[in-house]
């Protein structure tokens, strides 16, 4: 019996970024990149297509959207770029190449883009905790206009963010900034291929037992990101002796923010209770 | 709806008319018979369908086929007969690396992707090469095993 339903599949396999833009323009389409993620989320039984419901935009034969490169102001990384040619190139700073260390699988990280990751939003999106806490800018392009958004305004909620059906992620930014702590802990069942029950970044710039800057980031606790630049703002500019004097306080705020789900993978209480305690190890990291 | 897909394929320059939605692992056991590419979670977790693509290691139930476009592909039938080849196999025997068989096609895929960019490994570069490939049976010792005494063996081919 034939579904008449079911309309067949256009794809595009645009060669050059101004060809996609233009078929963004004509065409509602889902954009393909690594595909990781689509191909399991569409999955058909064994040897069919995968549900696509739309006509789908190949990006991965985009040779513009491959490039990372620096600027004045940004590490840019181009949306078509894989978490390990990222991994594996060496202006990315180290701590950007261990938390994509702890990303799935190898296999993965070799088709997975970290723009995938972004716009797949998902609260426990591996790169996402550390892409808040660099205060990342989404360069998002149409085929008339640009625009450069932070990534807190990009995510809107669990797979959602604020991109038009015209328009797609060409790069992500990473402001150049100096940072001298770094601490990172995702928790999962298994060392690889887990997806987080929660996960932790902290970042700061610590000079003469003064934090100067701090970022501090909870994964998988809430539908997006949780990171509080009021919060951030109350421990800047104070030493160590003052941090320690409203911990309690800084705890008490975060709490506010942390409200994770009971799943498959984890509970309310354990996530909520292991964020904090991650929180208080940063906090005891900062002056070492 | 198909599309004309190049790629070359075990070393030989390939076209297909294909959907390019096809998942890379239905092309290769269904439309090519080239079945040494398992289906075990069918998402990514088990590494039962790994192949190497542009020299990388990859799960093919995760890559549709239209990002094959212009690469190189190559799965274990395209690595029988070489050097490399039997070395890995000759290790997993020694070893005893394989018990029911499934996840070593993916097993010998992944080593000789580590082995190809990293010639004397230690244990915890294996076991990282390795840990997006699962095995019920042997409890992975005895792989990492055969490929500690791939590596030997194979020290000037590398």
């Amino acid at each position: 019996m034939v579904d008449k339903s079911k309309k067949e599949i256009i794809t595009y396999m645009p060669e050059n970024l101004q060809e996609a833009l233009k078929i963004l323009d004509k065409d509602e389409v889902i954009i393909l990149a690594g595909g990781t993620d689509l191909m399991v989320r569409r999955k058909s039984p064994s040897g069919l297509i995968p549900r696509f419901d739309k006509n789908t935009l190949f990006i991965n034969n985009i040779k513009e959207l491959k490039n990372i490169y620096k600027d004045d102001n940004y590490l840019n990384i181009g949306a078509g770029c894989t978490l390990s040619q990222i991994s594996n190139n060496d202006i990315i700073p180290d701590y950007i190449k261990t938390v994509i260390s702890d990303f799935a699988s190898l296999g993965i990280r070799n088709a997975a883009t970290m723009v995938g990751n972004i716009c797949n939003a998902s609260p426990a999106g591996d790169t996402l905790p550390l892409l808040y806490a660099l205060d990342a800018k989404v360069l998002i392009k149409s085929l008339k206009k640009e625009k450069l958004v932070s990534i807190k305004d990009f995510i809107t909620g669990p797979g959602r963010h604020i991109l038009n059906k015209n328009e797609m992620v060409a790069e992500i930014k990473l402001p150049l900034e100096e940072f001298n702590k770094f601490y990172y802990k995702k928790v999962g069942t298994r060392k690889a291929t887990a997806i987080s029950k929660l996960s932790f970044v902290g970042i700061a710039r610590v000079k003469d037992n003064i934090v100067e800057d701090i970022r501090i980031a909870f994964g998988a606790v809430a539908p997006t990101v949780v990171k509080s630049d009021i919060i951030e703002r109350d421990i800047i500019g104070k030493s160590f002796k003052e941090i320690d004097s409203i911990k309690a306080h800084i705890i008490e705020e975060y709490c506010k923010f942390i409200n994770p789900i009971d799943d498959q993978r984890s509970n309310k209480k354990y996530r909520k209770k292991v964020s904090i305690n991650l929180l208080v190890d940063f906090f005891k990291h900062l002056s070492y | 709806m198909n599309k004309k897909i190049k790629f070359n394929l075990n070393g030989e320059e390939t076209t297909l008319e294909v959907n390019p939605l096809r998942r890379l692992l239905d092309l290769l056991r269904e439309d090519l018979k080239l079945i040494s590419p398992k289906e075990g979670c069918g998402q990514g977790e088990c590494g039962a369908c790994s192949v190497i693509l542009n020299g990388n290691l990859v799960n093919s139930c995760c890559i549709p086929v239209g990002n094959i476009e212009g690469a190189k592909v190559i799965t274990i039938e395209g690595l029988i007969g070489t050097k490399e080849f039997n070395i890995l196999k000759e290790s997993f025997d020694e070893a005893g690396a394989v018990q029911c068989g499934f996840c070593t096609p993916g097993m010998i895929i992944a080593s000789y992707a580590l082995l190809t960019k990293n010639s004397k490994p230690n244990e915890d570069e294996i076991r990282s090469a390795l840990s997006g490939n699962l095995c019920r049976c042997t409890g992975y010792d005895k792989i990492i095993d055969a490929v500690k005494i791939a590596v030997k063996k194979g020290e000037n081919i590398w």
